[in-house]
C-alpha cells in the first residue's frame, strides 16, 4: 500500500517537472499560435477593412471560400497544378535519395567530399536564396532565345523531340521530361532525406547481410529483402519531411498568390480563405499518404 | 604483401582459367560498378556546384561580357566593380554584422528552449502529452503565411491580458522593433521550431533510463540530472540544431521580413538589390532605361555569392557537425 502511494508521489512529481520543461513551449503555443490560428480562422469568414490605425471586421459568411472557388480564376488552377506538380516531384524526390544514399553508403575514395556536396544545397539553397533562383525565369528565357538562334540544341531537347514526334504515350512521357528538366530542383531538395537514409543504412547491421550472402542470396535480392524493409520506416518520415518542404517553399504558387492578395490587394479576408483551403488540402494529403504508406512499414524491433 | 599481390597477379590468369572464368567476370563486374559509380557521382555533384561556379565567374564580369557570346566562363574584362557595386547597394559590412548578432542570439535562444522543450517531451511521462507533441507537429504543418496576417496584428496592437491598456490607456505598438521575434522564439514559434524539438527529443529517447535512475538514487534532483548528466551527452545534437537554426535564420525572407523589416538583414537587403540597381543606373548615373536583365543577373550573383560565402565557410570548418550528427540521432516515426 505503501509503496503505490509513493510511486504515485513520484509519477506526480514526474508530471509535474514534465509540465515545467515543456511551459516555454505550451506558452509560445498559446500566445503566438493559437489565437493568431483562430483568428485567421475567423478572418477567413470575414470582409476586413483596413483604417487608419485600426481595422473593422465584417462578418461574410462562406462568401470569401465561394469566391475562391467559384468567382476567381486562378485559385482553383493553381491549386491542382501546385498538388500534381507535389506528387511526382515528392515521389522522384523519394527515389533519387534513396538511390543517392545507397551509393554513398558504399566504400570508395572521396566519400566525404561527396557527402559534403551533396548536403550543401540544404545550407545554400535555402530562404530567400531560393527564391531568387527562381526569380531568373526571365533569364532562363533569354537564354533560351540565344540559344535557339545560335542553333545550339541540347540533347534532351532532341531526345524529347524524337519521342514526341514517334507518338508514343505523350502524357506519360511529358511528366519523365520534366523530371529530367527538373533534376537540378531534385536533387536540391533531396539534402536532408539523403541523410535521413544514410543513417538509416548505417544501422542496419553487416551480420545480416552476411547470413544472407551465405545462404545465396544476391545483392539485389537483399536490397529487396533486407535494406528495404529495415529502413521502411524512414521513407513515412522522408515522404511527410517532403511534402512540408514542398508546400512551405516560397516558389509555391498559391503561398506566392496567397502573399500578393495580402500585401498587394490587402484583402485579408481572402488571402486567409484561400490559405485556410491550401492548409486544410495539405493536411488531408499527409493524413492519407502516410496512412497508406504505414500499412507498408516494416518495425524491426 | 607487395610480394604477395604480385604473385596473385603472375596467377591471374590461371587462377581464372581453374575457377572456369568466374574471376574474371567478379574482377570486371567490379571495376565497371566503380566506374559507373564515379561518372554518376562526378556528374551529380557538378550539377550541384555549378550554378555556384556558374555565378563565380559572372562576378567578375564586365557588362560588355555578359553579352558577348565567346565568353562562357572566363571573363574577358576582369573586373571587381561587381562586388564594389554590390557591397553598396546592401551597405555589406553593416548588414553583415546586424545579420550575425540577429541570427547568433536568435539561433542560441531558439536551441536554449527548444533543448529544455525536447528533454521535458522525451524524459517525462505527464497527462495530455500525446496531445502537446501533436501540437508541435501542428507547429511544423502550418505554413507561417496562414498566420503571418493576424501575427502583424497581433504585435501591432500588442497587449499582455490588457495590462499596458489599463496602465498607459493605450496599446503597445511592437511593429519595426525586434522584441516580437525574440518574443516568438523564446516561445518555441520561430522558423522550423518544431523540427528542432523533434530533432532533440529524438536524440535523448535514445538515452537508457538505467543512468537517469542511477543518478535519481545517488540524490541528484531533476534540474541537476538534466544540466550535469544529459546536457553534456548531447553536445553534438545541439551543435548541429544550432548550426541549422544559425543557417535558416540567415537566409530565412518570411520572418525576417514580417518581423524584422526595419533591420538591414543580408537576406532582406538581397531581395532589393535589383532594384537598387536600376533606381542607381537611373538616378544617379541618369541612364534611361534602367538596368538591362543581364546586367540586374549579374549583380544579384555578385550579392548572392557574398550573402553565401560566410556560410560556406562556416560549413567547411563545421560540415561534421551538420551532418554527422545528424545522422546519430536516428529518426524514427
Amino acid at each position: 500500500m505503501k509503496k503505490v502511494k509513493k510511486l504515485k508521489g513520484l509519477r506526480k512529481r514526474n508530471a509535474i517537472s514534465g509540465y515545467l520543461f515543456i511551459l516555454p513551449f505550451i506558452v509560445g503555443f498559446l500566445a503566438f499560435m493559437v489565437k493568431p490560428f483562430f483568428q485567421s480562422l475567423y478572418m477567413s469568414f470575414c470582409n476586413v477593412e483596413l483604417g487608419a490605425g485600426s481595422f473593422k471586421m465584417g462578418f461574410a459568411g462562406i462568401a470569401n471560400y465561394l469566391r475562391a472557388f467559384t468567382v476567381d480564376t486562378e485559385f482553383n488552377r493553381l491549386l491542382a497544378e501546385e498538388i500534381w506538380r507535389m506528387s511526382y516531384n515528392a515521389l522522384a524526390i523519394m527515389v533519387f535519395s534513396f538511390f543517392v544514399a545507397l551509393v554513398l553508403n558504399q566504400k570508395f575514395k572521396g566519400r566525404a567530399f561527396v557527402r559534403a556536396v551533396f548536403f550543401l544545397p540544404v545550407i545554400l539553397s535555402s530562404g530567400v536564396i531560393l527564391g531568387i533562383e527562381y526569380d531568373n525565369s526571365l533569364l532562363a528565357s533569354v537564354q533560351d532565345t540565344i540559344q535557339q538562334s545560335t542553333g545550339n540544341a541540347s540533347i534532351t531537347g532532341v531526345i524529347e523531340e524524337i519521342l514526341m514526334t514517334s507518338g508514343i504515350g505523350g502524357e506519360v512521357f511529358d511528366i519523365v521530361f520534366e523530371i529530367v528538366d527538373g533534376v537540378y530542383d531534385v536533387a536540391i531538395a533531396s539534402g536532408i532525406q539523403i541523410i535521413i537514409f544514410l543513417s538509416g543504412l548505417q544501422t542496419i547491421s553487416a551480420s545480416m547481410y552476411e547470413a544472407a550472402e551465405i545462404d545465396g542470396c544476391t545483392k539485389w535480392e537483399s536490397l529487396w529483402k533486407i535494406t528495404f524493409p529495415m529502413i521502411s520506416p524512414l521513407f513515412l518520415v522522408n515522404w511527410i519531411y517532403t511534402i512540408v518542404d514542398f508546400c512551405m517553399r516560397s516558389d509555391n504558387a498559391v503561398i506566392e498568390k496567397i502573399s500578393d492578395t495580402m500585401i498587394v490587394d490587402l484583402n485579408y479576408g481572402f488571402a486567409s480563405a484561400m490559405s485556410w483551403i491550401y492548409f486544410l488540402v495539405v493536411i488531408l494529403i499527409i493524413g492519407i499518404s502516410s496512412l497508406i504508406i504505414s500499412k507498408g512499414v516494416y518495425y524491426y524491433d | 604483401m607487395t610480394k604477395n599481390t604480385a604473385v596473385i597477379r603472375e596467377n591471374f590468369w590461371e587462377r581464372n582459367k581453374k575457377s572456369g572464368g568466374f574471376l574474371l567476370k567478379k574482377q570486371a563486374k567490379k571495376v565497371s560498378v566503380s566506374v559507373i559509380r564515379a561518372v554518376l557521382l562526378f556528374g551529380m555533384c557538378f550539377m550541384i556546384l555549378q550554378p555556384i561556379l556558374n555565378k563565380i565567374s559572372i562576378s567578375f564580369m564586365a557588362e560588355e561580357d555578359l553579352y558577348n557570346s565567346m565568353v562562357i566562363s572566363i571573363p574577358e574584362h576582369f573586373t571587381t566593380a561587381n562586388y564594389q557595386l554590390a557591397n553598396q547597394f546592401m551597405d555589406y559590412w553593416k548588414t553583415l554584422g546586424n545579420t550575425t548578432l540577429i541570427s547568433i542570439t536568435i539561433a542560441f535562444l531558439q536551441i536554449l528552449v527548444c533543448t529544455v522543450v525536447g528533454y521535458g517531451f522525451a524524459r517525462f511521462e505527464f497527462p495530455f502529452k500525446k496531445f502537446w507533441f501533436a501540437c508541435v507537429m501542428l507547429t511544423i504543418i502550418i505554413p507561417p503565411q496562414t498566420i503571418s496576417t493576424s501575427l502583424y496584428l497581433h504585435f501591432r496592437f500588442f497587449d499582455i491580458l490588457g495590462i499596458f491598456k489599463l496602465l498607459t490607456g493605450n496599446t503597445l505598438n511592437l511593429r519595426g522593433s525586434v522584441l516580437p521575434y525574440y518574443l516568438m522564439s523564446a516561445g518555441c514559434m520561430g522558423l522550423k521550431n518544431g523540427l528542432y524539438i523533434y530533432m532533440i527529443r529524438q536524440f535523448f529517447r535514445n538515452i537508457p533510463k538505467d543512468i537517469e535512475e542511477a543518478a535519481y538514487v545517488d540524490g541528484c534532483g531533476t534540474l541537476r540530472t538534466f544540466l550535469q548528466i544529459m546536457l553534456p551527452d548531447a553536445k553534438p545534437i545541439l551543435t548541429s540544431c544550432f548550426l541549422f537554426a544559425f543557417v535558416w535564420q540567415w537566409t530565412d525572407g518570411v520572418y525576417s521580413k514580417m518581423f524584422l523589416g526595419n533591420m538591414k538583414l543580408l537576406s532582406t537587403q538581397l531581395t532589393q538589390i535589383g532594384e537598387k540597381l536600376s533606381n542607381y543606373l537611373m538616378y544617379t548615373l541618369g541612364e534611361p532605361s534602367g538596368a538591362s536583365v543581364g546586367y540586374t543577373q549579374c549583380i544579384v550573383s555578385t550579392g548572392t555569392l557574398m550573402v553565401i560565402l560566410p556560410l560556406l565557410v562556416l560549413y567547411l570548418f563545421a560540415q561534421k557537425g551538420f551532418v554527422e550528427s545528424l545522422s546519430s540521432t536516428g529518426i524514427k516515426m
